[in-house]
């Protein structure tokens, strides 16, 4: 008997395969020709044509993020696997696991500066969690299960696999197994909280009179939202979530004072500054968190728990540091509490809890709208809130529109809220919602946008045709890109340097164009009714351009080189 | 202040590119790096001094022990360890009393004259980066120096403690 023999292009697909993926995010190119038609010639894996690589790196980001499946990526070398970075990135902040699978031109060319070629490997080399080279047919199943199995554990993150096209053609055949049980001796992530540091950690939140619980997006990549709650509702405290934790417990929760940072409410930022003691739960006090470190949070005892040793003490030092998966330290946190028979100090919190309530009554998350006013911003966040009765996937760009929808659409569950956190990447949104909606056909997927970042992959719509991908696209129109603008208002005296757009398409005819309804929203009276029109509408993408108040800002707003709380609640008005 | 990284890895193509490229990132100190296969040829042993204080080096430590390829990684200065570095040294040696001093200082340092031409000398001496310098300094008082090169340091913690898989 002769064993079977395959061309490195097949053996990428029967890895692929045996790995359960469904989907290929990609676009063809001469270097990726033979896997291309490997493709074609089976059925189990569906191959997604995007119009531009990053948005398919966007597309495999967004099915991830909604899924909690490894996106797959394929790309031809040079320019397409260089048009790559951007989405590789995004996932690289944001933790997104992900396997990118780059052509590259023939092993013998390489270093000669051939046609489409580029050292993807080496481009890509900080913003990836690792990447491997495959010289020989042999190599391709190996790398490819090695590239899953580091994307997805740990802390996950995007690997790049390079593909040289020689090992690719039918010129080389070998045969075929995988090894899916995948065993690393140079990596061995740290899955269980040291028991030292869980007693420590239960020590001091049980003797906490202020305590703060503080959750980032390791909690929504974990899938431990219940086990959160339960925790935060054993502990009885105030919790707050980062932009990349919302969902992470109900935005609608008692508990739940909203998220923290730069765009944060009142009550989340004073409640850490005022904390005696911080629970940091799968979040990495980022600076867009902290604002002044020099002044963060001084009177508080940090217990920091993450899967990231390099995520601790890195900004902010941490008291009781906890190395591990979040959500077995979690549970070892609950059993450890029940072991020294834990119960809040109830003297403490109902008088920590009155100050709360004082901070929360500022309403910091506020806005004024009067009738005959443009509309503003928050109020179509409210209205898609209300439609889509809180049930939505709400993929975001970046901007304004982006901390609108994070503070005026309190997420039920994680994974709801799609963005680039991280690395903050205007054209992540459109082609993210892809991604989602190819995942659940039967939900609203919102994209939700603004005119400067729909304009940096818009050419999206066309994928969105052949694929019938219905998403909802709200374009909060306020012909200008108004974070830059609102920057430009507080800080540059008014400047508005290359802020303006002034030759903005008409996106009604350019959704139109490409096969889908348009929608135009000018004035607030015609507001709730068009929106409830547009996600009426299931079969089809909707395209709904709302023009906004371009004078509106984001508030409230943390004060640069103040501290946490230190904020701008409107213009004018200091904390 | 001066460390002395001690780091096992994987020996793959890419995986110095990547212990690099991380210290160039994150702007780390590097004041020399030594590489090459170990007794196991899957593995490699690089050699690391920096600088930085303890906040940076916590994370110099914890970002090189995240690479996928790095086994292991130990700062090896706190503790008892040997640190050497390798010299060679060129310098001129065109009359006989520079030809003696040379000689004489190679010997009071226990180094060795490994080559000779019509009006040089070329000396290897081995120790730690102070013996080196200290050396340089003796030779220059004597002669002219025309070329050196150093190896950056290797190290190793005293007695039984072992950096191995």
């Amino acid at each position: 008997m002769t064993t079977e023999l395959f061309t490195g292009a097949e053996m990428v697909v029967k890895s692929l395969s045996a790995l359960k993926v469904k989907y290929i995010f990609g676009y063809p190119g001469g270097s990726v020709l033979d896997i291309y038609d490997a493709i074609f010639q089976q059925d189990e894996i569906e191959h997604i044509l995007v119009r531009h690589e990053q948005a398919a790196t966007h597309m495999a980001d967004g099915y991830t993020r909604a899924t909690g499946e490894v996106g797959v990526v394929l790309a031809t070398s040079g320019p397409g696997a260089t048009n790559c970075v951007t989405g590789i990135a995004t996932a690289y902040y944001d933790s997104i696991p992900m396997v990118v699978l780059a052509g590259q031109v023939a092993s013998s060319l390489i270093g000669n500066d051939a046609f489409q070629e580029t050292d993807i490997v080496g481009c890509t080399r900080p913003i990836v969690k690792h990447s491997f080279n495959c010289r020989s047919l042999a190599d391709i199943p190996d790398a490819i299960s090695k590239a899953f199995y580091l994307a997805s554990t740990g802390r996950p993150g995007p690997v790049v696999i390079e593909l040289p096209k020689n090992i690719l053609t039918p010129d080389n055949k070998g045969p075929f197994s995988i090894n899916t049980d995948v065993k690393m001796r140079s990596y061995n992530p740290n899955i269980k909280g040291h028991p030292k540091q869980i007693k420590k950690a239960a020590q001091a939140i049980a003797s906490a009179k202020k305590l703060v619980v503080y959750s980032g997006g390791g909690i929504v990549i974990a899938d431990a939202a219940e086990l959160l709650t339960t925790l935060v509702e054993t502990l009885k405290a105030p919790i707050t979530n980062t932009l990349m934790g919302l969902g992470g417990i109900s935005g609608t929760h008692k508990q739940f004072v909203g998220m923290l940072g730069m765009h944060g409410s009142l009550e989340a930022n004073k409640s850490m500054a005022n904390a005696d003691v911080i629970l940091a739960l799968g979040a990495r006090f980022d600076d867009r968190v902290t604002n002044n470190v020099e002044k963060f949070c001084p009177n508080a005892t940090i217990i920091h728990v993450d899967i990231d040793p390099t995520s601790i003490s890195k900004t902010i030092n941490a008291h009781i540091p906890v190395v591990g998966l979040v959500e077995i330290v979690m549970q070892q946190l609950l059993d450890e509490l029940k072991e020294i028979n834990f119960t809040p100090d109830e003297a403490a919190f109902s008088q920590w809890w009155q100050q709360i309530n004082l901070w929360r009554a500022v309403k910091s998350n506020s806005y004024e709208q009067n009738i005959g006013d443009k509309i503003k911003p928050q109020r179509v966040v409210e209205a898609m809130y209300k439609i889509t009765k809180g049930e939505a996937y709400v993929c975001s760009d970046v901007g304004q529109h982006q901390m609108f929808a994070a503070q005026y659409y309190p997420f039920a569950k994680p994974r709801q809220w799609i963005n680039s956190g991280g690395l903050g990447t205007m054209g992540f949104g459109l082609p993210a919602a892809m991604g989602v909606k190819l995942a659940f056909p039967d939900k609203h997927v919102i994209c939700i946008t603004g005119d400067g970042s729909i304009q940096m992959n818009i050419q999206e719509l066309s994928t969105c045709s052949q694929y019938n991908l219905s998403v909802v696209i709200v374009t909060l129109n306020n012909r200008s890109l108004g974070m830059v603008r609102q920057w430009q208002d507080m800080v540059y005296g008014g400047r508005h340097s290359s802020s303006y757009m002034e030759s903005l398409p008409d996106f009604v005819k350019i959704a139109e164009a490409y096969g889908h309804v348009g929608i135009q929203i000018d004035s607030l009276d015609e507001l709730d009714e068009k929106l409830t029109q547009a996600f009426n509408i299931k079969d089809r993408l909707v395209f709904v351009d709302v023009m906004v108040d371009e004078n509106e800002h984001v508030y409230p707003m943390q004060i640069r080189t103040g501290a946490i709380d230190e904020m701008w609640l409107k213009k004018g008005v200091k904390s | 202040m001066r460390r002395i990284l001690a780091i096992l890895m994987e020996n793959e193509p890419g995986s110095l590119s990547r212990i690099v490229g991380l210290f160039s990132q994150r702007a780390f100190n590097i004041e020399s790096l030594t590489v090459a296969p170990t007794d196991d040829n899957s593995l490699s042993r690089m050699t690391i001094a920096t600088k930085g204080d303890d906040k940076v080096l916590e994370q110099i430590v914890k970002q090189v022990n995240k690479l996928i390829d790095v086994i292991k990684i130990t700062d090896i200065t706190d503790r008892k360890h040997i640190e050497r570095e390798l010299l060679l040294v060129k310098v001129g040696a065109m009359n006989d009393k520079t030809r003696t001093e040379v000689t004489r200082i190679t010997e009071i340092f226990r180094g060795n004259i490994i080559d000779i031409g019509k009006q040089v000398y070329t000396v290897q001496l081995t120790g730690n980066a102070e013996k080196l310098n200290a050396f340089i300094d003796a030779l220059q008082n004597e002669t002219e120096i025309i070329e050196t090169a150093r190896s950056g340091c290797v190290g190793m913690a005293r007695g039984d403690k072992a950096l191995r898989v």
